[in-house]
């Protein structure tokens, strides 16, 4: 081949690299345009249940009912958020809330980081199968145990108490002890031998290496408790008879009750009843995704 | 995966640096059963009694004010015939497989956008994930009110876009199992925050092999990213369906099961036994059912999964 052939071709070969990558920067700017359009539009309807929650709440209650019905109140009525709270006693409500919750995350992050850490770090027989059953009652539905334990906690006599809401915490919840497990054997191991050959109890290690290695693992397991618990309908419904001992989960549920067609005050008070959820997401939502990437699990 | 490769190379360096055997290792053991008591004690009383209870209880009578009486397989037989069990189970499964395909879809799909680099990216994740955070009573009543059909948000905007008669949904007895699972897919940004991250740590070298061997995008999505998302999807899948059963407490606040037991699923017909008409042996042999149903379908799964979950590692061609 001679030069000039070389050179021709390499023209060639230059405006045809050219060319494709035009073609290819077009594509791909059309293929931007398609993505941002369907996450832009995604966005719109995850968004659109919330903006139609605080509308509803903010609305006089003649426009709840009105035909069609608007996004934007023609006036606001903070009223409602008043109106709402104060028409049950949703101040015991939201106090028993906070005792069951804070109980509920004490329970699990001191129970389930025990458990963690015998299952992380100690060696024993049958530790292997041990575990297994803890991944198998990750698996097991809340039906399949609901009766007979309705049934253990009416034989003591704790039902119409606080207690059954709170006790089992106590006992490790296998999500959590999965969770803090898989964090723990990400520390290295180095660390507590060294310790151990310093003189450190087992305790030792747990309660000064570990335990203060661990504050993140551990914060996700107190959010994803605190929401899981707030969230809960199912045990109050059970479990609980006297309003005096109602949660805010239950206190809404005999609010809508009674008073179905209020639903401008029925959203505020269900705004009112996520605040703390939504403050502690935006505040620690880092925390979420570091859990879920940890166990490949969402957190319920 | 990668974990667990590390966990066995611990298991083994651990292994020789401390005994196995003498006084040293029954200390150890001994710590061991201390550290996980409260996880055991638990166990015993919240898992395995209870789950033997319901076994003794399903073959009783027993409405707990007096003592339960023998009747032996009669719960069982019962199911056999009962009209609503039926009912129960076919809803169960068009709620639970409804959910789970389209809700393991739309966040899939969301995770794959994503994962696109673009600007903004945790702004939109933030958008989609927080649905999934604020499940409960509050949501429930919320969606109450979206899926009125005179008032709510849904048929207001359906007719806007010229649909003249939108359905009733939770009223009406064909769209009332469709509006439940529509407002499940709200929640599925958990498990996109999950792909998301699987997405994020497949190695970008395979992508890059794949370019140098001539390999087009879609092929690259079929061939790599499919096989790599796989045990993520099918763990989900699992997980999915069984969570998917425990949405019982939103549909009893939502419709109790109506209308005309449209949404009469598993869990609210146990609920239904135990706590309204205080069946708990009927209810009890329910639940039992529902446990083996469980461990069936957990074995069923890990079967099928054989053939088309790819697990890193595992083939001897298989990538590293």
């Amino acid at each position: 081949m001679s030069t000039t052939d070389q050179t021709v071709n390499n023209v060639a070969l230059l405006k045809a690299k050219e060319q494709s990558k035009r073609r290819k920067r077009n594509s791909e700017f059309i293929q931007r345009i398609v993505i941002y359009g369907l996450l832009l539009a995604g966005s719109i309807v995850f968004i659109l249940p919330f903006l139609w929650m605080i509308s509803t709440s903010l609305k006089p209650s003649q426009e709840v009912f009105t035909f069609p019905p608007n996004l934007i109140p023609s006036r606001i009525v903070w009223q409602n958020y008043i109106d709402g709270w104060t028409i049950l006693p949703f101040g015991t409500f939201l106090k028993n809330s906070l005792i069951v919750t804070t109980a509920n995350v004490l329970g699990n992050l001191i129970s389930c980081s025990l458990v963690a850490f015998g299952f992380a770090r100690l060696r024993a027989r049958g530790r292997e199968f041990l575990f297994i059953l803890v991944l198998a009652t990750l698996m097991i539905p809340r039906e399949v145990t609901i009766v007979p334990t309705f049934v253990l906690f009416s034989r003591v006599g704790l039902v119409n108490s606080l207690w059954p809401l709170i006790l089992p915490a106590w006992f490790g919840y296998p999500f959590f002890i999965f969770l803090l497990r898989q964090f723990f054997m990400s520390i290295p191991r180095d660390l507590d031998e060294a310790a151990r050959i310093d003189g450190a109890s087992i305790w030792q290690v747990f309660t000064q290496i570990i335990l203060p290695l661990s504050r993140p693992a551990l914060a996700t397991v107190a959010i994803f408790a605190f929401i899981g618990n707030w969230n809960n309908l199912l045990d109050p419904l059970i479990y609980i008879r006297s309003q005096e001992l109602y949660t805010l989960a239950l206190g809404l549920n005999l609010f809508r009750g009674q008073n179905f067609t209020a639903y401008n005050q029925l959203m505020a008070v269900s705004i009112l009843t996520l605040l703390p959820v939504l403050v502690v997401f935006f505040v620690a939502q880092k925390l979420f995704v570091q859990g879920v990437a940890l166990t490949g699990m969402g957190g319920r | 995966m990668l974990q667990q490769g590390a966990e066995k190379a611990q298991i083994g360096r651990v292994a020789r640096a401390r005994p196995r055997f003498g006084p040293q290792a029954r200390q150890e053991e001994r710590a061991f059963y201390l550290f996980i008591s409260p996880w055991l004690i638990g166990f015993i009383i919240f898992w395995a009694g209870p789950i033997v209870a319901s076994l003794v209880l399903s073959f009783t009578d027993w409405n707990l004010l007096s003592e339960p009486k023998w009747i032996g397989f009669a719960n069982y037989s019962k199911m056999a015939t009962d009209k609503f069990f039926s009912i129960a189970l076919v809803n169960t499964l068009y709620y639970g497989i409804g959910s789970v395909l389209l809700g393991v879809t739309v966040a899939f799909l969301l995770a794959l956008l994503l994962n696109q680099k673009v600007y903004g990216q945790a702004m939109f994740r933030t958008i989609f994930y927080l649905p999934s955070v604020v499940s409960g009573i509050a949501v429930a009543l919320l969606w109450l009110n979206i899926f009125n059909p005179d008032f709510g948000l849904l048929n207001q905007l359906l007719r806007q876009m010229g649909v003249e008669n939108p359905p009733g949904w939770l009223v009406s007895t064909q769209w009332a199992m469709p509006a439940l699972i529509m407002m499940s897919v709200w929640g599925a940004g958990g498990s996109m925050v999950i792909y998301l991250a699987g997405l994020q740590s497949i190695p970008e070298h395979l992508y890059e092999a794949a370019s140098i061997d001539g390999a087009g995008r879609w092929t690259k999505f079929w061939v790599i990213t499919v096989p790599m998302m796989s045990p993520v999807i099918f763990f989900n899948l699992i997980t999915g369906f069984i969570g998917s059963l425990q949405a019982f407490v939103q549909i009893l606040v939502m419709t109790d099961g109506g209308p005309a037991n449209a949404t009469l699923v598993y869990g609210l017909y146990l609920y239904r036994n135990a706590f309204r008409l205080f069946q708990m042996g009927y209810a009890s042999a329910l639940s039992w059912a529902l446990f083996v149903v469980i461990i069936l379908i957990t074995v069923i799964q890990f079967a099928l999964a054989g053939r088309w979950v790819y697990y890193e590692g595992e083939s001897p061609g298989g990538a590293q």
